[in-house]
């Protein structure tokens, strides 16, 4: 047994962050979301031609990072996994990697047999 | 409650950790691999329509019976005030479990009851969006583009479907005196079925309505 799993249900809501945190990463969560949203606007003129070209090479990648910013806030403090033992965060983490590690392949190979097909 | 109950209630196992938190954490596993297979079909046939409608360009599509021009189709404002209030319905589960895990049953009740109308809310703008999205000509089997897009954000609605059938009877519990702190792990697995539907919801908006 993990030296620090706790034994029963009660011992685990001791270890569970307390409401203000709960609020802070609602808030943050929140923020979050506003920025993908200006970034997309952004992204596609809606805030000025001008923003635009600094935007628009980037919306992808910086989406992507604050997507895995909001996921991995929520998965450590509304799920607790930060709090809970490390067992439940590899039933988790090891398919999370799994379903990346697809995600990412069937897009590299789709896009190889589009560059095969082509020719 | 007596000793014998509560003792019960509590599953000891050779990880220490309850059997029931453990099975939902690995189904939680599997809807991971569930969900990555909609999205690697979605972005493998994204921008791959060879008619409208177009989720972010003006594009030629059939409509009542004859081609024509069609704008474009999401409607950015209503589904970014839906992942707010799904990411809000995730902050109120929490706070419903630590009122049930206090045994304060009005902050259990109270909470519990905001994530359910969240959840309606979220139920109702989809099906919303989806009656409006056919109405602007796109139906399951119009292009590539509306056979992911319903695939996808459909699976993805229907398991917020089951979490607020869920979450409800667990309200109707705690109304009816019947879900007490030594039964918060009860409502602890529920939100973490709801805390997952609400992390996909956070991979699918982007990746689905602000990736051009």
């Amino acid at each position: 047994m993990d030296a620090h799993a706790p034994a029963h249900a009660g011992e685990e809501a001791h270890s569970h962050p307390k409401p203000a945190t709960y609020l802070k990463v609602a808030v943050i969560l929140f923020v979050l979301t506003a920025l993908e949203v200006l970034l997309f606007e952004a992204g596609r003129g809606g805030l000025g031609a001008s923003v635009r070209p600094i935007f628009e090479p980037i919306v992808i990648e910086v989406l992507l990072v604050l997507s895995a910013a909001k996921f991995a806030l929520v998965a450590m403090f509304y799920m607790h996994l930060k709090q809970d033992p490390k067992l439940l965060s590899n039933l988790f983490v090891f398919p999370l990697l799994l379903a990346a590690t697809i995600i990412g392949t069937l897009i590299i190979l789709m896009s190889y047999w589009r560059v095969v097909g082509a020719k | 409650m007596s000793d014998a109950a509560a003792h019960a209630i509590e599953h000891h196992t050779s990880t220490g950790i309850d059997s029931r938190k453990v099975a939902i954490w690995t189904l939680i596993g599997s809807e991971c691999l569930f969900f990555a297979s909609l999205i690697s079909m979605y972005l493998v046939y994204k921008g791959k329509s060879l008619v409208g409608p177009l989720p972010h360009a003006e594009s030629q599509c059939m409509l009542h019976g004859h081609m024509q021009a069609c704008e474009q189709i999401f409607e950015i404002p209503l589904v970014t005030f839906g992942t707010a209030v799904l990411l809000f319905s995730s902050f109120f589960v929490v706070l419903a479990l630590y009122g049930a895990q206090k045994g304060d049953r009005k902050m259990l009740i109270r909470w519990l009851s905001m994530t359910v109308l969240c959840g309606l809310f979220f139920i109702g703008m989809q099906v919303y969006e989806f009656q409006h999205f056919y109405h602007k000509g796109l139906g399951y089997s119009t292009n590539l583009f509306g056979s992911t897009f319903y695939t996808l954000t459909g699976f993805h609605g229907s398991h917020v479907t089951v979490g607020v059938i869920w979450l409800s009877t667990l309200l109707v519990l705690a109304i009816r005196g019947k879900l007490p702190a030594e039964k918060s792990l009860n409502l602890e697995i529920a939100a973490l079925y709801w805390h997952f539907v609400d992390v996909v919801w956070i991979v699918i908006f982007p990746v689905v309505y602000l990736m051009r």
